[in-house]
């Protein structure tokens, strides 16, 4: 199951990744390489098995939060690590709607 | 070809903001406003390393929700992640749900125009809001992102293409609003967002058995700004039909300042999410029980609380949905007319104070019948002293106005602004005598046969009793005196 290099720019066009032509090529052969690998599971009959999506699928619910709220960071530990900052704001390029 | 050779087909995507404590997936407050960047913490920043916890509260108001539109709980969903950039989601990803929601199927029954419509319901399901973008904060020209918003809780309802008309679409939305108010699931406030829907909008020709092709508009935060906004996209689809063109199935953004719509490029590259099942949430398991406690803990609906107001009390359809269209007003109606009496007569008398002045002065003064001064109590209290005349109409609303400014008792108010009525016959006559003296003229042309002046004398002699005079006895007087 081979990835086409239109596939391949779709995704990192999705993912907001410019690649050049050799990242392309290696990305297709290495993403087919992968693609190939999960494949082996279609040979599996899974007729009558529900599709797991968490290891804890099972029939007990687990424990959910209490609606209670807690303390929160200052805006100042928030932004810590924020590249750029306006007032409290994390600052970005401007954003045309 | 006109607009009216097309029919509108319209559905509409809500969503709520649920009126929890704490956000969906961790424990920052939901509060609105504040400094931006104040209720946040690393799970909802999206920092590396942290796990989401559902909030239990969130759960149960989707089921409480859904139980009241008819739908049916799966009682397993699961979360899934909608992979897409925008600088308000710090994941990358918005944690909603796609293959399993945790409600499918429901209506909402609306009257439009008298007939009676059921809209059904596609699904609801549970989803963390994004944060907000804050547009010119900086002299450059960029934009700031706030996150306190990011991770509130959402329920996104979804219904059918199954409304025919705008009219349908904002009753559709009136109605759907006011069960969640009285679900206590979301407090209805357009304004704030926290109630706010996106309209898919088509048209097709009369009697044509294909759907157009669709538009979705966003930004709405009114029942008004909905109606200019579908209303201007109606004719601009049917006019790109009439040309020959084709509508481009795309994102539009409503523009209140120019009341138009436009194409939002931005959201259209975007449309392949990508959705998985999310691997750090487990499913959402809705046992029995709960369904079965959270059904019995539904309250009155506004539809079944208007049935019961037309059937047992004989409330106009008009009177009934007025009370019943916020759950506060209802329940203030309720505890009044217990107050007060029972039966139709005094139900009628009483809408129609709630209707009338009550409504208004609340208008009036921008109040929520949670902050009201006046209570159930003394809104009956006013109504019997009107019955026992001890005050006139005047009277009471001048009574009605003060107990709704200042709390007071209404045996008080009457006391202390002297506003008993005057039935005192003595008193009265020299009132009426003093008029008559004074308006000799008119007193001879109705004599003459000019019955229509007794308005007048009775005007009059109010108004020198300031208001006070009992019109009973006012009458009875004025007719005597004029020889009647």
């Amino acid at each position: 199951m081979a990835l086409s290099l239109e596939q391949v720019r779709r995704i990192a066009d999705l993912a907001r990744l410019r690649l050049s032509a050799d990242e392309e090529r290696t990305f297709a052969v290495q993403l087919s390489a992968i693609l190939e690998h999960v494949r082996q599971l279609e040979e599996l009959d899974v007729t009558g098995v529900p599709p797991m999506t968490h290891a804890l699928a099972g029939g007990e619910a687990p424990e959910l939060r209490v609606d209670a709220d807690r303390p929160c960071l200052s805006p100042a530990e928030a932004l810590a690590a924020a590249p750029a900052r306006e007032g409290t704001c994390f600052k970005v390029p401007r954003i045309i709607e | 070809m006109p607009v009216s050779d097309f029919q509108v087909v319209i559905g509409l995507e809500v969503h709520a903001q649920l009126l929890t404590r704490s956000k969906i997936f961790c424990g920052c407050s939901t509060e609105f406003g504040g400094e931006p960047n104040s209720h946040v913490c690393p799970v909802c920043l999206g920092l590396p390393g942290v796990l989401p916890w559902l909030n239990q509260k969130v759960v149960e108001m989707a089921v409480r929700t859904g139980l009241a539109l008819g739908c049916r709980i799966r009682d397993r969903s699961v979360f899934a992640r909608k992979n897409y950039f925008y600088p308000d989601l710090p994941k990358g990803y918005q944690t909603s749900q796609y293959e399993a929601p945790i409600c499918e199927g429901g209506e909402v029954e609306v009257t439009v125009g008298g007939a009676e419509r059921r809209i059904r319901l596609t699904r609801i399901h549970m989803e963390e809001d994004a944060g907000k973008n804050v547009h010119d904060v900086s002299p450059d020209g960029a934009s700031g992102v706030d996150l306190n918003r990011a991770g509130v809780p959402l329920l996104e309802i979804v219904s059918e293409p199954d409304l025919r008309s705008i009219d349908e679409a904002v009753e559709y939305l009136k109605t759907l609003r006011a069960i969640l108010m009285y679900l206590g699931v979301n407090d209805g406030n357009l304004q704030e967002g926290s109630f706010r829907c996106d309209a898919n909008v088509s048209v097709m020709r009369k009697g044509a058995d294909r759907y157009g092709t669709r538009c979705e508009i966003k930004n709405m935060n009114s029942f008004r700004f909905l109606r200019q906004a579908v209303e201007y996209e109606v004719r601009r689809q049917v006019g790109l039909v009439e040309d020959g063109k084709q509508v481009v199935q795309e994102t539009r953004l409503f523009d209140p300042d120019r009341g138009e719509t436009r194409s939002m490029r931005s959201k259209e590259e975007a449309h392949d999410y990508r959705y998985f099942p999310e691997p750090d949430l487990p499913p959402v398991l809705v046992p029995p029980e709960l369904v079965a406690r959270v059904r019995a803990e539904l309250p009155e609906l506004p539809r079944a609380r208007a049935a019961r107001y037309q059937g047992d009390l004989g409330l106009s359809a008009y009177d009934a949905a007025l009370l019943v269209s916020e759950r506060a007003v209802a329940e203030f109606f309720d505890a009044a007319l217990a107050a007060y009496g029972s039966g139709p007569e005094a139900a009628k008398r009483l809408a129609n104070w709630m209707n009338g002045e009550v409504a208004r002065l609340a208008n009036e003064r921008g109040e929520a019948p949670s902050a009201w001064k006046l209570t159930p109590a003394r809104l009956a209290e006013i109504l019997r002293l009107l019955d026992a005349q001890t005050i006139g109409g005047p009277g009471a609303k001048a009574v009605l106005e003060e107990v709704f400014a200042t709390g007071a008792e209404p045996g008080e108010v009457v006391r202390a602004k002297g506003l008993a009525q005057v039935s005192d016959t003595g008193a009265i006559e020299a009132a009426v005598d003093a008029v008559l003296a004074a308006s000799a003229a008119e007193v001879e042309r109705y004599r003459a046969g000019n019955k229509k002046l007794m308005g007048f004398f009775v005007g009059q002699v109010m108004k020198a009793t300031k208001g006070k005079g009992n019109p009973a006895v006012v009458n009875a007087l004025l007719k005597k005196k004029l020889g009647e």
